[in-house]
Formats: structure tokens, sequence, C-alpha cells
């Protein structure tokens, strides 16, 4: 199975939202009371109920004007992923897609994937004790449809398919774009699978980090303590834990192989 | 829209102005973007830094109101650099034709046209010279001084850079720059498009500011061309559609004229409407009035009457007398109506100067609000300031179906008909409004039945076939497939047409067969070839383009006769080879067109002009229908921050209904122009995830988290110097009324340089109203929002003013002031 990547060309990003709501129509994901902090932004980050999120951001142009920046965030599906290494449960894998996948089941909410993140994307619920966070619809993309968010997407600002493609495609449009443009993520920790071709300058964009690095895994080595360490459910979870090898189990790979 | 939305992808040049289409018309970024990918530039002309302006080429602000004096001193430019496309100019539009020389311009005439009286503009002297057999004067060299083309270039020579950028406070690099670059669009073989919206009709010069863009298009052979056009955005999924069947007032379905009482005979009525002309190879379709005219009187009464009776039952307009929105809640405030029916609409937060409107509601004894939801016109007696106990109407609430719980037509921007079906049942009680209306039909007709009245038989005589008959004669549920059927119209004798025999009861295939002497129906001729023997072809699918720019033409349906792409007579020169080679509209293969359906193009050479649908067969740079000028002039709005019209003695256009006037007027139609009160430029617009007032979206909970407060946004100057930070509350105050917004701090705004002086403008959304806040009282019953959103109506604050052509209101350029909330 090819891998498969999802490209945010923020070029050709409008800022409509539409793939924010579709993200919350395909995944039944409901609305909380919000409020106008002085942005179109909203909520203000990802949130459990949130998954992908358009940031805006005003910049000067350096000519007296100004750029209104559009970058959707969320998941970036890395290859080396910090939170599929962190997560004692197995509530989370690599896909054969080289994505991130869930299994909500599994999670018993002791955040080690929030802080592992090294782009904050996951994020806890109160309510349900669980942690939250985009699967590239990954059902959907069992059943060869791609995922919601790009589905919604008027522009062509998000495109999916192949990897390569994709990689293929972004270098392109950068060296179209021209000026500051370049494509982020090819070579970030094992190679992204969102990835964007970005007008100005990485550091210039709010909460993208210009090499994001991912800790050092702990869990390798520990794996059986994070468990305890993590509130010490050692019942059913330790014992499903040890009983089960993530690599046996149906459309899963493990993260070496992405 | 001229063009249609895919078009868009085949223009060089796009300016965007009175429009922020990528927030929303999000999916006509799809075309912009694919254009874009192919070179083509965007220009953004707005007051404030858009989503559109963020992904253009271009950006030029300007003050709200001042569009005519920008586009105007493009005019000026492009004559001065003759950059018009000749051939397409000379033989295409009526710049040859020698005007009366007792016409006079604004420039020698004090700010106005020859010809004002008290606010009317006699028009006698915006006329065109003719010789003994009645054909219009013209000379080819358009150098005879009144040609249109000279009084043009006299008229625009006022609009210099310099005075335009005093007057719209547009950088004036910046202004030559758009200048420069829309105009390489008149280059033979290249297209410019221009998508507006509300930002250009909501002024007391609307139609004057899509006149100058008009002007312009033809001057740069724009017109009829692939990725050219006048595209008017549409505010509505069906706003096209219901235009087309009548929405407003002085025109019924397909554009016909209202009747008016002085035309008391249908004979009389075709006569002063059927345009004629002495023009010897112009088509002047209009010719074909009287066909149309007895089409529509056969689809509202069949056999039941003759034509002239069927006129006789349709209602009349007293001369002279305007029955626009405005006039209506003016009446309505006044004490003048007992009741009204608000139908899918919400004149409480959509209505000019809200607070008038809300008051005029507690004037009539009973109100029917059909909607889907609750909303602040059903409910305006409990709304903020109001004693329900003091208020004697009566509310009557109708739940009507939703878009997907009914089956029927949407008509889009692109003039395409698009066939919908039903994927759901409507809830509870809730109705089709098709049904809604033939409930209300046959109860009208009973109460006539039975008690007489005036003109009793334009209810009683009306056919009302829209579906099988129960045993009591009555239609239990209206099919819209029969209602699309009478837009279309049958034989209702067997006729021969052209040759052909059509029998009794078959559909027209098209208007070219229908007739004026009764014996065909068509409830709009427009449409008619919607719904022919061959079927509903607004319901066709085919995916397939065989025309190489998008034309689709299998796909769904477009009137007229499915022609993609009006004017496209224009699209070819004088021996029939398309100007663009690379977007050919039509093209001749030696014995027919090929392409789109051609607009009445014979064989190339035949030297028919272009544009049928006037007259003279060309298009208007000078252009008489209009109620306020031949050309545009720029006025002020009538609340504007500057005390001088920097272009004429004449601040406002004259040709407006003012009731702000002493003695005309009521205390809530004040104005404020010039006062240091009220210091401040206020524009009103959308957001992408709310739509109209909000009726529809501010209930989902999935837009209200995105956009759940009523905001104002002001540039970081204003902001300073009013001490209002960044997601602070502030009030926002006009004359008329004042709302609570959440400050957005933004270098989107900036400051105007006009005249020398510093003018701010802020912007405003107007999705919002009390309905769904969470501060107001809820009873038992009463529904709440998942997401409570905040704020009042933007239209608390506009003027009660319209546009002299439409009396669309001047929601876009307004006075007010912005105050920290808390702060006197």
């Amino acid at each position: 199975m090819a891998e498969k990547m999802i490209l945010v060309d923020v070029s050709k990003c409008t800022g409509c939202r539409g793939c924010q709501l579709a993200c919350k129509q395909w995944n039944g994901n409901p609305a909380k009371q919000t409020k106008n902090r002085g942005t179109y932004q909203n909520p203000p980050d990802l949130q459990p109920n949130t998954w992908t999120l358009i940031r805006f951001q005003e910049i000067s142009d350096g000519n007296g004007g100004v750029k209104w920046l559009f970058r959707k965030d969320g998941c970036m599906h890395c290859t080396d992923a910090a939170c599929v290494e962190a997560c004692p449960a197995d509530a989370l894998f690599k896909t054969k897609f080289g994505t991130v996948g869930v299994r909500r089941e599994n999670c018993i909410g002791c955040e080690a994937c929030v802080e592992a993140c090294p782009f904050g994307v996951p994020k806890m619920d109160t309510e349900t004790e669980k942690a939250f966070r985009c699967d590239m619809c990954l059902s959907r993309m069992e059943n060869g449809l791609e995922p919601a968010c790009v589905k919604a997407c008027a522009t062509g600002a998000l495109q999916f398919g192949n990897k390569s493609d994709m990689l293929k495609i972004a270098h392109k449009r950068a060296k179209e774009l021209g000026g500051n443009a370049s494509v982020y993520g090819e070579n970030l920790l094992g190679g992204l699978h969102v990835i964007y071709v970005l007008t100005e300058k990485v550091s210039v964009y709010d909460n993208l980090p210009v090499k994001p690095v991912k800790e050092a895994s702990w869990k390798n080595l520990f794996k059986p303590f994070g468990l305890l360490a993590a509130g010490g459910i050692i019942g059913p979870s330790f014992l499903r834990y040890i009983s089960h090898d993530p690599k046996s189990e149906g459309t899963e790979i493990s993260k070496t192989e992405g | 829209m001229t063009n249609h939305w895919i078009d868009i992808r085949n223009s060089d040049c796009i300016l965007i102005m009175g429009s922020n289409a990528a927030s929303n018309h999000p999916i006509s970024f799809k075309y912009v973007t694919e254009a874009m990918g192919r070179g083509a530039k965007l220009i953004s002309v707005d007051p404030r830094f858009t989503q559109t302006s963020s992904k253009a080429d271009i950006y030029a602000s300007l003050r709200s109101g001042t569009d005519i004096a920008f586009l105007g001193g493009m005019i000026k430019y492009l004559l001065d650099n003759n950059l018009i496309q000749k051939e397409y100019v000379v033989n295409y539009t009526n710049a040859s034709f020698l005007v009366n020389p007792k016409f006079k311009l604004p420039g020698d005439n004090k700010g106005v046209f020859s010809g004002l009286t008290d606010g009317k503009y006699d028009k006698s002297t915006w006329s065109f010279q003719k010789d003994a057999s009645g054909v219009v004067k013209k000379d080819k060299s358009l150098k005879n001084p009144n040609c249109v083309y000279q009084l043009l270039k006299k008229h625009y020579s006022r609009y210099t850079p310099d005075l335009v950028s005093r007057i719209t406070g547009t950088p004036k690099n910046k202004l030559l720059e758009v200048y420069k670059e829309y105009t390489k669009t008149g280059k033979v073989g290249k297209a410019g498009t221009i998508m507006y919206a509300m930002g250009w009709t909501q002024h007391t010069v609307g139609t004057q500011n899509i006149r100058t863009m008009a002007m312009i298009q033809l001057l740069l052979g724009n017109m009829g061309v692939a990725g050219g056009g006048v595209n008017a955005l549409r505010g509505e999924s069906n706003v096209q559609g219901s235009t087309d069947h009548c929405l407003l007032f002085h025109i019924i379905p397909g554009y016909l004229k209202t009747p008016k009482e002085s035309l008391p005979t249908l004979k009389a009525y075709n006569a002063k409407y059927t345009p004629t002309t002495k023009e010897p190879k112009s088509l002047n379709w209009w010719k074909n009035y009287a066909k149309y005219s007895a089409s529509l009187m056969r689809a509202h009464y069949g056999t039941n009457a003759t034509l002239e009776e069927a006129y006789s039952y349709f209602p009349k307009l007293e001369d002279g007398k305007n029955y626009s929105w405005l006039t209506i809640f003016d009446k309505m405030y006044k004490g003048d109506f007992t009741g009204f029916f608000a139908w899918g609409q919400n004149p409480a937060c959509s209505g000019a100067s809200s607070n008038k409107t809300r008051e005029a509601m507690s004037k009539v004894d009973w109100m029917v609000n059909v909607n889907l939801f609750d909303n602040e016109t059903g409910s305006f007696w409990k709304g903020p300031g109001m004693d329900p106990k003091k208020i004697k109407t009566e509310v009557f609430m109708l739940p009507c179906a939703g878009p997907i719980e009914k089956e029927g037509s949407i008509t889009n921007s692109g003039r395409w008909m698009q066939w919908r079906y039903k994927a759901v049942n409507a809830p509870g009680v809730a109705l089709p409004d098709s049904d809604i209306v033939t409930e209300l039909f046959y109860k009208v007709k009973e109460l006539y039945e039975k008690k007489g009245g005036p003109l009793k038989e334009a209810i009683t005589k009306m056919t009302w076939d829209y579906g099988p008959m129960g045993a009591n004669g009555k239609i239990k549920h209206v099919d819209t497939n029969m209602v699309a059927k009478e837009i279309n119209g049958y034989f209702l004798e067997d006729k021969t047409v052209k040759g052909k025999l059509f029998k009794k009861g078959t559909l027209v295939p098209s208007f070219a067969y229908l007739q004026d002497d009764g014996s065909t129906s068509s409830g709009n001729w427009l449409y008619c070839n919607s719904y022919t023997e061959k079927g509903n072809m607004a319901a066709r699918r085919g995916p397939k383009d065989t025309s190489g720019i998008g034309l689709y033409s299998d796909w769904a349906w477009c009137w007229p006769v499915n022609r993609r792409i009006i004017y496209n007579g224009a699209s070819v020169d004088m021996k029939g080879n398309p100007w663009d080679k690379e977007h050919p509209v039509i093209k001749w293969n030696g014995s027919k067109w090929t392409g789109d359906i051609p607009d009445g193009v014979p064989a190339p050479g035949s030297g028919r002009p272009p544009f049928i649908m006037k007259p003279h067969g060309v298009g208007s740079i000078f252009g008489p229908g209009r109620a306020d000028g031949p050309f545009s002039e720029h006025y002020e709005p009538l609340e504007c921050p500057v005390e001088k019209n920097l272009m004429s003695p004449q601040m406002v256009n004259p040709a407006v209904t003012r009731w702000d006037k002493v003695g005309t007027g009521t205390n809530v139609d004040a104005r404020a122009t010039c006062d240091p009160r009220f210091p401040f430029v206020c524009s009103t617009y959308r957001v992408s995830e709310h739509w109209q007032t909000g009726v529809m979206t501010r209930w989902c909970p999935w837009l209200a988290e995105m956009q759940p407060e009523m905001f104002v946004e002001m540039s970081k100057e204003l902001a300073r110097m009013k001490g209002i930070k960044n997601g602070e509350r502030a009030i926002v105050k006009s004359i008329r009324g004042e709302v609570e917004a959440v400050a957005i701090v933004t270098g989107r705004f900036k400051p105007f340089k006009l005249n020398g002086n510093v003018v701010h403008q802020v912007g405003i959304p107007w999705h919002f109203g009390w309905v769904t806040t969470a501060m107001r009282k809820y009873v038992q019953g009463d529904k709440k929002p998942e997401v409570f959103t905040s704020g009042d109506a933007a239209n608390l604050l506009t003027p009660f003013i319209g546009d002299a052509n439409t009396m669309i209101p001047e929601s876009k350029a307004f006075m007010v002031n912005v105050e920290k909330k808390g702060v006197k």
C-alpha cells in the first residue's frame, strides 16, 4: 500500500473553513460555546472536539500593507510519530497509509501523546478522559475516499494522494511561487504525511515549529512501567498491552515501516 | 451573470470589487484559482483588506461609496491612452451615435444632467439624433463632438487620478496600477471579468456603479466573450431565479413590465413596452413582447378568460408610485397596512433602519411569519425595547420545509436552472411553501366566491392545475414538475408554427414558438425551453464538456435557450471570426455555428449588430434608460465624512427618493452627514460562516462556534485613538441606533487620507440578531440554541434611503461612532 499524504497549499487557501466544518461533520464532533477574542480564529486552538483548525494570522507585508495568512492546523501524521511511541495503551498506531490511527476505546487518558507531540496536536477531553486528534479519516481512506477536509476544499488548497505525487506537486508549486515559498514536512520526523507549501518563511507561522523534535523515547526502554507511571491502571490495559502485538492487527504496520 | 461560474477560469484579469468573493462565494475561488494558475491577474478593490485581497496580485483600498470615482478614473485612463477595443466599440456599441445637442453633462450643469426638476429627470434631451427615415445618426470616426464617444471622453475627463485619489482615498499609484493592469484586457483576444456583489448595489448610486463597469467592459470588448462579462454574484442560491420570476415590484415574470393604471388594456400595454427601431439590420428581439405577455396571461388564466380580460385582472401600479421595500415599511410605519406576510425573510434584521422596521410591525393587526426557525421578525413583540402588553399585532408562525425537504429548481448566479430532489420529509407540520400558498389560494378563492369583492375574477378564474385533483376539485399536494411545465408553457390548441404542427396540450419547445393570439401559454418566456416534450432539462446531468471552455451544455439548463454566455454574438468580429482564438464561444464551421447556442447570430458577414435585446442592436455606453443619468457621475452617499463633493456642487444623487426631508419623513429617518458625533464611515458585510440575517446559520452550532459574536473591525490607529483594545467590547452607534460588538483591531483597515484629512472606516457583519443570544429571556417552550451568539442586527444603524433606480437600501456606506463599552 502506497503511503498517502495531504498537501496543504496555503497560497490557495481562502480561510473559508469548509475543511474545519467538514471535519466536525464527518467525525460527529459537537460544537462548544466560544467567544470572539478579536480574531476570526475560533475555537482558539485545536480542541478535543476540533481536530482541524484554520489559523488566521496577520503580518506586515513590509511595505505599509498587510498579509493575511490562513493555515490549516491538525495532526501532521509523522512517520516517526512520537505519540505512537509514547502511547502506553496501544491506542495509537501506524496505519498502512503511513498515517497515525486511533483506537479510542484503548485510550486511558494518560496524556502521554499530548506531552510527546512536537506540534501540540492531541487534546485531552476532561469529560471522557481521552485524548483526541485527527486520524486523517482512516475509515474514508480504507474505502478509497479522500479525507473529509480535502473533499470540502473548493480551491485545491488541500490535495490528497500518494506521497510521491503530492511531493512532486508541492515542489513544483513552491518553485512556481518563488520568494520565500518552501515545502514543509518532507524530511521532518521521518517525513510528515501532511505537508505544506508555505508562502512565507517557516518561522513566520504561529504554532509551527521550524524543526520539530521528538523527545528521546523512554517508552521503548520502559514500556511496561509507562503504564504504571501514567496512573497505575495495571489491570485490563496492561494485560491487553502485553498480550497484543500491534504488528499483528489488520491495517497496521509498525512505525519503522513508514 | 452574463457569463457563469466556471467561465471565470477563462479570464485573463479578474477584478473583484464590491465583493469579498473568497469569503462569501467560496466556490467561485475554485475558478479564480484556476485562472490564476493560467497566469490571470487578480485585483481586489475594497475598503478593507479581505480574504479576497489576501489572494490578489493587486490590492487597492477605497472609501465606501466612491466606486464611480474610482471607475470613472479608469474610463479616463483607457480613453486617454487609447486602450479601447476599437473595432468592437465602433461596431458593437452606441459610441458612434449622435446625441441630442441640447443634452448637458454634469460638468457643464452644476453636477447634474440636463432635465432635472424636483428630484426627477425629464429625459427628453437624453436622446439620439435621427435622420429623416428615423435611423439614428452616427459618426463611425467617433470625432463628432456630439457622438457618445466624445461626450464620454468629455464627461470622464474630470475624473483625473489626483481628484479621484482625493475622493476615494486610494493612493494614486495604486489607482494607476489597477487601471494599467485591468485595461490590458482591451487587447483583442484578452478577456477581463468583474465579480461584484452587494458592495456595489447597496448604495444610492448602486445601479450606476454597475453601469460604469458595464461601460468599461464594452470599451474593452469584454462583453460576450469567454472570461469576460458583468458578473453579479448573487447573495442567495436562488435569487437569480426569484428575480427572473418577479421578485421586484416593477417587473413581472421574464422581465416584462408591471402593468400600470394608465395602461388599461393589453393592447395599450403591449404598444407602450414593445420597442421599435428603424435600424435596418437590428433584430430588436423585444419586438416579440406581445407574444410573451399574451402567453403569461394564458399561464395565469388559461382559457378561463380572454387575453384582455386576463390583463384586466392583473394588479396595476399607480403611475409614479413606488412599491419597493422601503416604501412598504414606511407605509407600514405610518399605519397604512393592516397585516403582512413575512415569507422566508427576516425584515426585523434585514431591513434598513431596523428600529423603524420593528416599530412598523407593531402597527399592523396581524403578521404571518413563514420560516424554518423562530426569528427576530416573528418574535419582534418581545424583542429589545418592546413592551408586549402594548403591541396589538397577532403573529402566526407557519413552519415551512427547508431546501432539502422539497423538490424543485433553483437558478444560480450563472442562470443555470438546476433541479433538486427531496431528500427527507419536513419535520412536524411543516409544509413546502407551494403547499402553503395553495391552501391560502383555496381559502381566498372561497371567500371571494362567497362574499364577492372587487376584481374577484382575478382569483376565481385563476388556473391551479399543479397536481391530481381530489373529489373536492382541489389538489392535495403541489407537484413542482407541473409548475415547471407551466413556466415553460403549452400549446393550448393545435397550432402550426414555422411549418410544424404542434398538438394541443404539448409543451412549447422554445420561446421562438410563443404566440400573441392566445394559442400558447408560458409562465416565463425566458424559461420556455426548460421543460419540453424531451423532459425536464433542468434535471439533466450530462458531465461532459465538448466546448473546451467549460460550458457543460448538457448539465442542467440555462436561460435563455440553454445559452451559457449571453451576447455571444459579440465574441466574434464583423467577419464572424472569434476575437479569442483560444477560447471561442461560438465558431462558424462553414454551414452553422458550433459551441454555445448563438445569440441571434446569423451567418457571418450579415452585419446584424450582436446585442439583440437592445432596439438598435448595440451595447449602451450611453444608457438613457436609467433614472439618474445616461452616464454615471460620482455623488456622495447620503451620509458621508466630507463636506463637499469634490466633483461637483451636487452632493447626493439628485434622483433618489428622500425620507429625511422635513415633512416627508419620520423621526427615525434622521441622517447625520459630516456630523462630528458620527465621524467614521461604516460598511456592512458577510462572513463565510453565516448567511443573510443568520436565521439559518445562527441556529447551527458548528457555524455559531466559528463566528459567535457581532464584531466591529477597525484600524489600529482608530483603536488607539478610542482606547479600544483587540477583543474588547465596543458600542457602534449611528443617529438611528446602536449595536454592541467585539472589537477586532486589525491592520486590514487603514485610515484614509481624503483631500488632506484623515478619515477612518469601520466594518460590521450583518448576520446577528437578539433571538439566539444568551442574554434574552427564554420561557418554557422557547428553543435555546446549542451555541449562543451575541449582538443584534447591523441594520439598526443603516439609513433609510435607496438607490435611485432599484431602491435597494444604502447599507454599504453610512456614518457611525465607536466607543469602548462603558465609556460615554
